[in-house]
């Protein structure tokens, strides 16, 4: 209400009408203000379209490339053994197989590290060491998977061979997972570099995972007269558990992908042996090694069919992982307030 | 008058075990980190020399011959993989935080971490049956497309979460002064996110600058001089994977000079971000 124009004795005067004209202009500016917002909300639109496309254009060109090897082999792909390219013999067993043991290697050593780190960093160090130690584990993540690759060739693999691998017969070669001839290349080599790359990814993610856990219940357990540890254990870890373990099976997932590093030492021979001095083949790793060279197309489609049977059961444990991630530390990122 | 409290022997000690332990796996953590980083200096220094930066590489047996055409190859589909992966990233981010609250962009942002943990690999054979069956021939730009798919889900998930940063009461104030929304957007609240933004895509190439799985079948790898978008490339990964696996002394040597190299480039880029997000508008909160 406008007070001008109103005498305390005058009659009250009308409302003063707004022009005409004020109203109309957001109207005469609309058509290409409305064109141009519209343009670029499509634009956007598509942008992250894309993300789908990609994902489902993944699907497409893998399946359509491996449908020869498919309507060949059927389901005795997967359980097949005999990996022979001269004969047209494909059956990915071996690959599956060091793919499975390599990254549960991988997992047994990682994991207790990973967590541990996260745990010490988040609840226990002083400050300025928990900066390092975050920037430091980042490093880690940021180094080239080849590099780890030709330090696992050249510095790990001979180290494993002359100290590790003759301590492990002496203690553990009753068990029968750690016999036969001492290479340093072979499926130990490679769950071991495996598990240094994975460190850094399971690590952080329970590091997000704890951070997010409230701080109440900390304190809650603590006036209950609980040692630290048992304040980690109790009011910590027992709530970020679903958490830590989306964080272990992306891990997992990873693993699973890793390729070069792997590659380079498991040693790339087909076979199913109990001992982890043995060389064994992964699913990557055959893929790598062989994709360039595959000449015949049932090859070739055969090679895509272990692609696809990755990307799938990747896509599977990154799904599984991210809601169980989410559901501690809530998908979406927390918009600023003011 | 503070007493401590009583504590039985075995709350004690299981207290001060798991204290050390956490201790022990952070020391035991780093220990690789501090072995690959100086067994790369010690290898890597002793064999980059001017040769090693500015020549092409020599047929086996000869010695010298450098890697100058795989660091420029490198950069090269780098720069192809750029120029698909940022645009799209980020226009996929500011689609998720200014106009995202709704399923569609909760499916994206889910597709998007779960295509982060899709194997190199897997999305190189993708780049192979795009581009490379079609052209008929290795070449950079598949390696470009491959390298740049990868970066895409990084760039936007980061963008949208810098995004969301900047406070709502900016882009009213922009909008109240009557500014359309698309200006809005790119020039108030992008430009205010951008340092965060530039760590984004800084990450995503940083990772995607040491892959080599899926250059093997899309790149190929080159012995000469290329700048040529459809021929194959030699790439700085790829060129060291295969120096690695070879019988030569002299090809590892240089396989260890090309890694200290790929490393030297790959931390300056994490590092110059590090220094960047702390300086900038935006501290991460981690």
């Amino acid at each position: 209400m406008t007070t001008v124009g109103v005498t305390p004795s005058g009659p009250r005067p009308t409302p003063v009408e707004l022009p005409t004209r004020v109203q109309r202009i957001p109207l005469k500016t609309s058509t290409f203000a409305k064109l141009t917002d519209d343009g670029f909300r499509y634009a956007m639109l598509a942008c992250s379209f894309t993300v789908l496309l990609i994902v489902g254009l993944l699907l497409f060109e893998l399946i359509t490339r491996s449908k020869l090897s498919i309507h060949q082999f059927g389901f005795k792909f997967f359980t097949g053994s005999d990996w022979d390219p001269v004969a047209g013999q494909f059956g990915a067993f071996p690959f599956i197989y060091g793919t499975l043991v390599s990254s549960l290697v991988a997992l047994i050593i990682a994991v207790p590290l990973a967590v541990g780190v996260a745990v010490y960093v988040t609840e226990m160090c002083p400050r300025p060491i928990r900066k390092a130690i975050s920037f430091l584990t980042e490093l880690l993540a940021a180094i080239p998977s080849v590099v780890y690759g030709l330090w696992a060739v050249f510095v790990l693999a001979p180290l494993l061979r002359d100290y590790v691998e003759p301590f492990l017969e002496k203690t553990l070669g009753w068990t029968g997972f750690f016999t036969g001839p001492k290479l340093g290349l072979g499926m130990l080599a490679a769950g071991i570099i495996m598990a240094i790359m994975i460190v850094p990814i399971i690590s952080s993610i329970t590091r997000e995972v704890l951070v997010a856990v409230p701080q109440h219940q900390r304190e809650a357990t603590l006036a209950l007269g609980a040692t630290r540890w048992e304040m980690i254990r109790m009011g910590v870890l027992r709530n970020a558990r679903a958490g830590i373990l989306g964080a272990v099976i992306l891990g997992l997932g990873r693993a699973i992908g890793e390729t070069m590093a792997v590659t380079m030492v498991i040693g790339n021979r087909p076979e199913i042996a109990k001992s982890l001095f043995a060389p064994g083949y992964t699913m990557a790793s055959v893929i790598a090694n062989e994709f360039s060279e595959a000449t015949d197309d049932l090859y070739l489609s055969a090679l895509v069919e272990v692609g696809l049977a990755l990307l799938i059961v990747t896509l599977i444990v990154n799904t599984a992982a991210r809601l169980l991630v989410w559901s501690i530390t809530r998908g979406s990122p927390q918009r600023a307030n003011g | 008058m503070a007493q401590k409290p009583h504590l039985s022997i075995y709350r004690r000690l299981t207290n001060q075990l798991a204290s050390v332990a956490a201790a022990a796996s952070a020391v035991l953590v780093l220990v690789p980190l501090m072995a690959i980083f100086g067994y790369l200096l010690y290898k890597g220094f002793g064999s980059i020399n001017l040769a090693f930066l500015t020549h092409t590489p020599k047929p086996v047996g000869e010695p010298g011959g450098g890697m100058a055409n795989a660091i420029v190859g490198s950069g090269f589909i780098l720069f192809i993989a750029s120029l698909l992966g940022v645009p799209l990233g980020i226009g996929a981010g500011i689609y998720m935080s200014e106009y995202g609250k709704n399923r569609y962009s909760t499916y994206v942002r889910f597709t998007a971490d779960v295509l982060n943990g899709v194997p190199s690999i897997v999305i190189g054979i993708a780049a192979y049956s795009l581009v490379v069956l079609k052209q008929g021939h290795f070449s950079a730009l598949a390696g470009g497309v491959a390298l740049g798919i990868m970066m895409i889900p990084t760039i936007a998930r980061t963008t949208e979460e810098m995004l969301l940063m900047v406070p709502y009461a900016v882009r009213e104030a922009a909008l109240g002064l009557g500014i359309p929304q698309w200006r809005s957007t790119l020039s108030i609240a992008l430009r205010t996110a951008r340092s965060g933004v530039i760590t984004g895509v800084m990450l995503a190439f940083a990772r995607v600058a040491g892959e080599t799985a899926p250059l093997i079948f899309t790149a190929f790898g080159n012995q000469f001089w290329n700048l040529n978008p459809n021929q194959p490339t030699a790439a700085l990964p790829l060129q060291v994977y295969v120096y690695a696996i070879s019988p030569f002394d002299e090809w590892h040597r240089q396989a260890w000079a090309g890694a200290l190299i790929l490393i030297v480039l790959i931390v300056i880029a994490v590092s110059v971000v590090r220094f960047a997000t702390r300086r900038g508008s935006f501290a991460g909160s981690h």
